[in-house]
């Protein structure tokens, strides 16, 4: 009984730290319209760079502070320079991330190497909670809280404020707000950095239990992308939602079907391209 | 216009008659090389068909590629099957495959046909990886023997290339076929296709198990070259690299293709050479080709050679 | 001069010119340098293991020298990316392009056997220090394909069972990377573990890059264990050692691991309590008490600024090995059969691998393996000290050669489990 409240508990942490990468990730494809393939490489850049921050100053929100900062400012070099310079083609501007993921992974092999690194914890989160005949790390419990709490204000913005509303109009009808006098490429340049900031965030909060490593990127980018198609895109509440299914998927996927674990992920996004490529939430 | 077609036909002479020269001028790596470049470019054509005349951009051809390569290694290694039987079933496994593919695929297109193919060629790796009774899980098939008549290289140069010129005579009639047009028609305007009478989803399905024959081609060619495969051989790099030597020649040129495969994979030889960042150097050819020459190699030439004629006609 | 003179000068000068290029290309035959073509993955999944692998070999040149004798030994390192394709593309380079004498190298398993297949057809002697693919030296051995320094998968994980016998545990269970290399150590141990009475009384297998351990550490206690074997390798290893500390169990149960699973590349990494006390084998320990070893590591601790992993050790190694041999021919490795032969009948007095190191018919070392125990330097960093040790251990374990090569090999099914 308690054994499987630890799973759910595992699941539900795996599912925070995606829901933090997707909502970044869906934020730049629904108003962008990007498909940025260079999320995963922004996630481990940002936890490199936290951890690079943790270890020189001992402290653990700094370390926080600098992978969002760090990755915001990436954000704004690469829709800046890159991005904005391509056709507004989709696939181009799809193709040119790809490119762009390609030289950061090995930069960061160059600067990082290939060991499997990790973040320093702060003492008061080692450890774990006595749970009857188990124990549940505190580090987890950090990452499910630091999930709602994200959520949250993503959720006050999006839904609260005007520029949440210019998003969500912007992710509607693109034409629209452009026609309203919004300056709709400073919004794009906003939600990109937005979007990235969550993306290193998500990569110094993940760095700490699931290491830091080359792939990693890749790994987290297929979630990410899954958990997109699923809750469709610019929909929060479909990445919110996307991330407890494709979490719980991964998760228990993994003890009930090792076998398949390989298109636990990769079937059910397939399938759901094929017939429903909007997802639970998305609007065309 | 004569004079263009003129130039054409040069060009394809003197590309003939360097390719068969190939094995007597070089040596043995060079003629490997040059064997790799010809499969790849059949490879990145197969691809191209996709992008450059439906307008629908895979990044799933690599697991048609290498299924047709793991079934034809399966039957010759472990049911011992007569080489030439084995490289039939390949070639039709690929077939069925892009057969799947593409129904799944006909109704999305853009980035979501993108995202679909890439997802379908994941789970094809995902067997290619758990599968290890069949497939050998991350070892792969070994031991891959030609067929006795190919075993030499010099001959098996040869072989490929008859190969690759046949399917590029077959590439061509299909293109310039009333089906082929059709497709065409489908990349610049959907909606008139539609509304013009053509099933169009049919029309894509039967374009998409075409263009994975094509690859499946390429992929028993490959498994052939290296007598082995593995799942590097279905995997998403291989897809993208692909696409990359389609992009690279120039989307919808046909030939680009072998322009973009040599390109690719001289470079990559020439580089290791001086550096191990080739994963930046390919990463910065993406970039650099989206930036500044989306229309590839081929098409920047074929623009800027229009550009030059018309500035050297009198009446400019 | 006079024509004449000039004549019969250049004509003698012409000849002695013709007669020592002929001189000149026979000797270059044995006195032009010794071209060894090395394969490493420098980029790709096996990165870390690959860039250690190429400062170890490296550092064996620097520290002594690049002649043997007479004759220059040029090294040329190649990427194969963690793909075999790569691989063989490189390999094909090597020895068609630039005609080495000899390949060394590559890490993942898949890389090994597709140049040992390549290798098998152009006769290039071809040595692995790290390729552990049990059956290279056994069923599908190949004659110019020899592990120099390195060692076969199952070979390396008898000892530990041995030495959990000896401290009386009985029942294991085992947890480990689902793929050959995994199933080929797990095997090894529990041969040796049922052969000694032991009970295998469970076995969870994982992926390949699995993120999250929980599933399987929740399953652990319902097995009632005396001991828990894990066999991991690279980011795996970190994350399971890390989640054995973060979920408790690392005060429950003791943990056994392989060679890789407690790698200086992976306790690098690490903190103390996640680490500290966690037992393995292996026949390189970076905190060993042996002169020979403590000299590599302190050399390579002042190249590069970091204790050497098992790569590393086995890199050097290779290199001491093949020096060793080249010596022994007096450089005429050209003499295909009679290198291989030096390099298989070769002993090796001290090196960073332990005493007397040499390798069994089937082309496979012997080693004293170290049971190894993580503890911390006075320094703070953490190292792999030696508590035991098994000597003349090969990669037949208790078997005869015949006996062991008639048994199936080591799978997800075939687990070694005595009858």
């Amino acid at each position: 009984m308690i054994g499987t409240f630890i799973q759910i508990a595992n699941a539900l942490s795996f599912s925070a730290l995606l829901f933090i990468v997707a909502s970044g990730f869906t934020l730049i494809f629904g108003l962008l319209r990007v498909v940025n393939l260079a999320h995963g490489s922004l996630y481990l850049i940002g936890g490199y760079m936290g951890m690079v921050v943790t270890t020189a100053t001992g402290s653990f929100l700094l370390g926080f502070a600098a992978a969002a900062l760090s990755i915001a400012v990436l954000g704004y070099g690469l829709d800046r320079w890159l991005l904005s310079r391509v056709s507004d083609v989709e696939l181009n501007q799809v193709l040119l991330t790809l490119g762009v993921a390609m030289i950061l992974n090995d930069l960061a092999l160059v600067v990082w190497g290939g060991d499997a690194r990790s973040i320093p914890v702060p003492d008061m989160l080692r450890g774990a909670v006595r749970m009857g005949v188990f124990f549940y790390p505190k580090y987890r419990m950090l990452v499910i809280v630091a999930g709602v709490v994200i959520f949250a204000a993503l959720w006050f913005v999006y839904n609260r404020t005007k520029l949440g509303a210019l998003i969500r109009a912007g992710v509607d009808d693109r034409e629209m707000v452009q026609a309203m006098g919004i300056n709709i490429r400073r919004l794009f340049v906003l939600t990109f950095m937005l979007g990235s900031a969550l993306a290193g965030v998500a990569g110094m909060l993940g760095g700490a239990f699931l290491t830091l490593y080359p792939g990693a990127d890749a790994e987290i980018l297929v979630y990410a992308l899954a958990i997109v198609i699923i809750g469709g895109r610019g929909s929060l509440a479909g990445a919110a939602i996307g991330s407890l299914l494709v979490g719980f998927l991964a998760n228990f996927g993994q003890i009930w079907l090792p076998e398949l674990s390989y298109f636990i992920i990769f079937g059910p996004m397939a399938l759901l391209l094929a017939f429903r490529p909007l997802g639970l939430f998305g609007r065309a | 216009m004569n004079q263009s077609r003129a130039f054409r036909w040069g060009l394809l002479v003197v590309a003939a008659v360097f390719l068969l020269a190939v094995p007597h001028v070089f040596g043995e790596y060079p003629q490997t090389l040059a064997t790799e470049i010809l499969i790849y470019g059949l490879f990145a054509m197969s691809i191209d068909i996709l992008a450059g005349y439906a307008g629908r951009t895979s990044l799933g051809h690599g697991a048609i590629f290498g299924a047709a390569g793991y079934v034809t290694a399966y039957c010759v290694v472990t049911l011992g099957s007569d080489p030439w039987m084995a490289m039939l079933l390949g070639v039709l496994a690929s077939v069925v495959v892009a057969a799947i593919f593409g129904a799944l695929a006909v109704r999305t297109s853009g980035v979501y046909f993108l995202l679909l193919t890439l997802a379908l060629g994941m789970v094809v790796w995902g067997v290619t990886y758990r599968w290890t009774s069949v497939t050998g899980a991350e070892n792969g098939l070994r031991g891959v023997a030609r067929p006795d008549v190919l075993t030499d290289l010099d001959t098996y140069y040869y072989f490929v290339l008859a190969v690759v010129a046949a399917m590029v005579a077959i590439i061509y009639r299909f293109v310039h076929s009333p089906f082929g047009q059709a497709l065409q028609g489908i990349k610049e305007s959907e909606s008139r296709m539609r509304t013009l009478g053509y099933n169009v989803p049919l029309m894509l399905a039967v374009g998409f198990t075409l263009s994975g024959l094509f690859a499946g081609v390429a992929g028993v060619l490959i498994v052939f070259l290296n007598n082995f495969v593995s799942p590097n051989s279905v995997s998403l790099a291989l897809s993208t690299q692909g696409l990359l030597m389609a992009i690279l020649g120039g989307v919808g040129t046909l030939w680009g293709s072998f322009i973009g495969s040599a390109v690719i994979i001289l470079l990559q030889n020439v580089v290791s050479f001086y550096t191990e960042r080739w994963m930046t150097i390919l990463g910065l050819l993406f970039v650099l080709t989206m930036l500044f020459a989306p229309e590839g190699l081929l098409g920047k030439g074929r623009a800027l050679s229009r550009r030059w004629l018309k500035k050297s006609s009198p009446e400019s | 001069m006079n024509r004449r003179h000039f004549l019969r000068t250049a004509g003698s000068a012409g000849a002695v010119v013709l007669v020592s290029g002929n001189l000149r290309a026979a000797l270059a035959a044995t006195t032009g340098p010794i071209r060894i073509g090395f394969l490493a993955p420098l980029t790709g999944t096996a990165a870390s293991a690959g860039r250690e692998l190429v400062d170890g070999w490296n550092l064996y040149w620097k520290l002594n020298g690049q002649e043997i004798a007479g004759r220059k030994i040029e090294v040329i390192v190649e990427d194969d990316a963690s793909s075999p394709d790569t691989a063989l593309q490189k390999a094909r380079r090597l020895v068609q392009q630039q005609k080495v004498h000899m390949l060394v190298g590559d890490v993942l398993a898949n890389t090994g056997l597709a140049v040992a297949e390549y290798v098998k057809t152009t006769g290039t002697p071809y040595f692995m220090p790290v390729v552990a693919a049990d059956d290279l030296t056994q069923r599908t051995r190949i004659p110019n394909v020899l592990r120099v320094a390195g060692f076969a998968a199952s070979q390396m994980t008898r000892p530990l069972a041995d030495w959990c016998l000896k401290q009386g545990y009985k029942r294991v269970v085992t947890i480990g990377q689902d793929y050959s290399f995994g199933h080929e150590q797990a095997g090894g141990f529990i041969q040796n573990f049922t052969q000694g009475g032991g009970k295998l009384v469970g076995q969870l297998w994982h992926p390949l890059n699995t993120a999250d351990f929980s599933p399987y550490l929740g399953q652990i206690p319902s097995f009632n264990p005396d001991v828990v074997l894990a066999i991991e390798t690279g980011a795996d290893a970190a994350r399971l050692l890390k989640q054995w500390s973060n979920f408790a169990l690392k005060d429950q149960y003791p943990l056994v691991t392989s060679q890789n699973t407690t790698d200086q590349s992976i306790i690098r990494n690490l903190q103390p309590a996640e680490a500290l006390g966690i037992v393995s084998s292996a026949h390189y320990a970076e905190g060993a008490d042996n002169p020979a070893v403590q000299k590599f590591v302190d050399a390579y601790e002042k190249a590069y600024k970091m204790l050497p992993a098992i790569f590393a050790a086995e890199g050097y190694t290779a290199g001491l090995w093949i020096a060793d041999a080249i010596k022994q021919v007096k450089g005429d490795v050209e003499q295909t059969d009679k290198f291989l032969s030096a390099i298989k009948k070769i002993n090796i007095p001290e090196s960073p691998l332990g005493k007397d190191l040499h390798m069994d018919e089937y082309g496979n070392p012997i080693y004293n393996i170290y049971i190894r125990k993580v503890v911390q330097r006075k320094d703070g960093k953490l190292v792999n000290a030696v508590i035991d040790s098994y000597p003349n251990v090969s990669q037949f374990g208790k078997l005869s050669p015949e006996a062991y090569l008639k048994q199936p090999p080591f799978s997800r099914d075939f687990q070694g489990v005595a009858k």
